[in-house]
């Protein structure tokens, strides 16, 4: 067993070019051993290009990746101890998924009876003993996909990658598997790195997300960090739904920036670090994090027009112009609708930002 | 079966589809039949008739020509029958020299497909064109331009002698290789293209998803490439063994007298007025039969594949 300070992956510097194109821009990051690490990004973003190259399928242009502490480079994707769930699951059609399973046990010399054991638990593990003799074909996505897991799964590897593996099922489907992979995660131990563009999905499973764009990597963090603290446009627009203003700094007092909003609003906020008094610069805040109210509170708030109401299931989500300004979004549970009032189009209100919730961004 | 439920119901759209379908499948049907249908039946009855001494039948039945094909005195005369193994023998060859032939074929069309087929695909036309071009050259033209470049002091063996790799010239013409060797030549395409085409429609995934499961190279090719394409190398292997087995050109012309094939037997038959047609059409008659056997375990061997265990 490796010290469990030594990182999973340590990807180092690592670049991927296509000719001129860039996939992969110098990238630096480590992920821990029985980390559930994701990959968020919009499509195009690299994600999987960065999986291909930590199993191999791609040589790396610039820099190193290592595999608990090891350089792999020289390392051929048989060699690695990498499994991958692909995208497309890519389950061999013409053997049963019995023997799909016990493929890479066989491959790593185990005799077929000792494979074929294993592959008949992990199909129980993923609930499909039942189909051990069908075909690939003859199942639905959804049994596809566990299959494809519990394929790789079998020969019991030290990172598990999963591009996309859920992005084929319907929603309800999908949380089951959500859920039923996370725990997976947490009974093996294996580090998983798992690749999504979809946002809740990363916030839900992750111990660890790594938001990338155009070949980057944009932020590291837990995902409670990434959310709230998002570290530049980018990840507050990417993550969760934000309203994103446009600001001048008129004054830093007290580690606290003031704000000037079109339309002679002012936010106060906590200043991050390289504000300056007179830049312009973003305001990040989180819809759930306004509130609306008939008469101004003490602390301070900023008149607005209600547009719409829009009812949403759990939430209404009202969109708001600020007097002379940019429009808000604000959400407001729906539990506490005894308590916050709903205004009607056309109604003047006034919008407060709770405490700690507008965060800076400088790019 | 695909689409078996549509025309598992019955009621008034069914029937029109269904009506629909036979008419349309009447062309398809009328070409069957005039150009496979009638030919076999012709076949088949002049099998059972008279020779006529110089050449074509006379309207008899009689069992010499089967009779002829497999013993030696007749079947009907009155000493005990005793198996004639002249033209048996001849059948014999031909299946191994057609086998011989197709698996030389496979052992150079597969690599040659699979390396076409993974090329990027502006080039891939490029090269089945170079693969066809040879073929654009009538076959007779083909087979002596073989022999000539095969005798014993053709360009081959001069340019192997005056590098030194030999010392005597290869005796190849007149041998069952020469033989191969022109039929190899003449099928090759037929190997290549159903392969070809079978590994270009690969999902190359499964290859990645093999190699991310440990498996090495050739466990990869063993286990996963060549159990999907398979459909399209059995397709390859009848094209090549089926006009392999019938073929004369290539062994009359690089085989020699020695080395007569089935395909030489039958043309014999019908040429000038030493023929026979009665035992032509026989010998005819047993080469289809053979043939039939190869389809129809190869048939049960893709559905092998296809079906689900
Ligand atoms: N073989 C290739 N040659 C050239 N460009 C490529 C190649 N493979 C990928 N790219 C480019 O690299 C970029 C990243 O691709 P990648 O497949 O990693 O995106 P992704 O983040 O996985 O997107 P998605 O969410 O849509 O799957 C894309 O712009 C893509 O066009
Ligand atoms: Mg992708």
């Amino acid at each position: 067993m490796t010290d469990s300070s030594t990182p999973a992956v340590d990807i180092e510097n690592a670049a991927k070019r296509y000719g001129d194109f860039t996939a992969i821009k110098s990238m630096s990051l480590s992920i821990r051993d029985n980390e559930f690490f994701t990959l968020l990004g919009p499509s195009g973003c690299g994600k999987t290009t960065l999986l291909r190259m930590i199993a191999g399928f791609e040589d790396v242009t610039e820099g190193a990746i290592f595999l608990f502490g090891s350089e792999i480079e020289q390392l051929p994707p048989n060699k690695r101890p990498v499994n991958t769930v692909f995208q497309n699951y890519a389950l061999f059609p013409h053997m049963t998924i019995l023997e799909n399973v016990s493929f890479g046990l066989e491959m790593q010399g185990n005799s077929r009876v000792d494979a074929h054991k294993r592959a008949g638990e992990m199909l129980e593990l993923v609930q499909l003993s039942e189909f051990a003799q069908r075909k690939p074909a003859q199942l639905s996505g959804g049994q596809q996909q566990r299959v494809a897991l519990a394929r790789a799964l079998a020969p019991s590897p030290r990172v598990l990658l999963l591009d996309e593996p859920l992005s084929a099922l319907d929603l309800k489907l999908r949380k089951a598997m959500q859920i039923e992979l996370k725990h997976l995660q947490r009974e093996t131990g294996i580090t998983f790195i798992f690749v999504t563009h979809d946002q809740e999905e990363a916030l839900t499973m992750s111990d660890r997300i790594a938001v990338m764009s155009a070949g980057e990597l944009q932020q590291l963090g837990e995902p409670r960090d990434v959310y709230e603290r998002p570290r530049n446009r980018f990840v507050a627009d990417f993550i969760g739904d934000t309203n994103l203003l446009e600001v001048a700094i008129t004054d830093i007092a007290d580690n606290l920036a003031s704000c000037h909003v079109q339309g002679g609003h002012q936010i106060q906020c906590g200043a991050s670090e390289g504000v300056s008094k007179g830049m312009t610069a973003h305001l990040s805040v989180r819809p759930e994090r306004l509130l609306l109210s008939a008469a101004p509170a003490e602390e301070g708030s900023l008149r607005a027009s209600v547009k719409e109401n829009i009812f949403v299931g759990t939430d209404i989500t009202t969109l708001l112009t600020l007097d002379g300004g940019p429009d808000l979004t604000v959400r407001t549970s729906n539990s506490a609708r005894g308590a916050a009032r709903v205004f009607d189009p056309g109604a003047d209100v006034f919008v407060t930002v709770e405490a700690g919730a507008a965060r800076l961004l400088i790019n | 079966m695909a689409g078996g439920g549509v025309h598992a119901s019955s009621g008034p759209v069914a029937e029109t589809y269904a009506r629909a379908r036979h008419q349309l499948l009447i062309p398809a049907w009328a070409v069957l039949l005039i150009f496979v249908a009638v030919p076999v039946a012709m076949m088949l009855i002049y099998s059972f008739l008279t020779k006529e001494f110089r050449g074509g039948v006379i309207w008899e039945f009689s069992l010499a020509a089967y009779d002829q094909f497999f013993f030696d005195r007749g079947l009907f005369g009155d000493e005990p029958p005793k198996f004639e193994w002249t033209y048996v023998t001849i059948f014999w060859r031909s299946i191994w020299q057609a086998g011989l032939a197709t698996i030389l074929s496979l052992l150079i069309g597969f690599p040659t497909a699979y390396f076409i087929a993974t090329r990027p695909e502006k080039t891939r036309a490029i090269w089945l064109f170079l693969v066809t071009i040879p073929y654009w050259v009538n076959l007779l033209i083909r087979t002596v331009s073989m022999k000539f470049l095969l005798r014993d002091q053709g360009p081959m063996n001069d340019a192997l002698l005056a590098l030194g790799v030999l010392e005597e010239p290869l005796r190849i013409i007149n041998t069952n290789l020469a033989v191969q060797l022109g039929l190899f030549y003449s099928y090759l395409p037929f190997m290549v293209l159903p392969i070809y085409a079978a590994v270009e429609r690969y999902n190359f995934t499964y290859s990645e998803a093999a190699a991310d499961l440990y498996a090495s190279k050739w466990a990869t090719l063993r286990r996963v490439v060549l159990p999907v394409v398979k459909p399209g190398v059995i397709a390859g292997c009848i094209l090549v063994f089926v006009p392999s087995l019938g073929a004369f050109l290539a062994p009359d012309l690089l085989g020699g007298a020695k080395n007569f094939m089935i395909g030489s037997l039958i043309e014999e038959q019908f040429k000038g007025n030493a023929g026979n047609w009665p035992f032509g059409a026989a010998a005819s008659m047993i080469l289809l039969t053979l043939v039939i056997i190869v389809l129809l375990i190869s048939t049960t061997q893709q559905r092998k594949t296809r079906e689900p265990g």
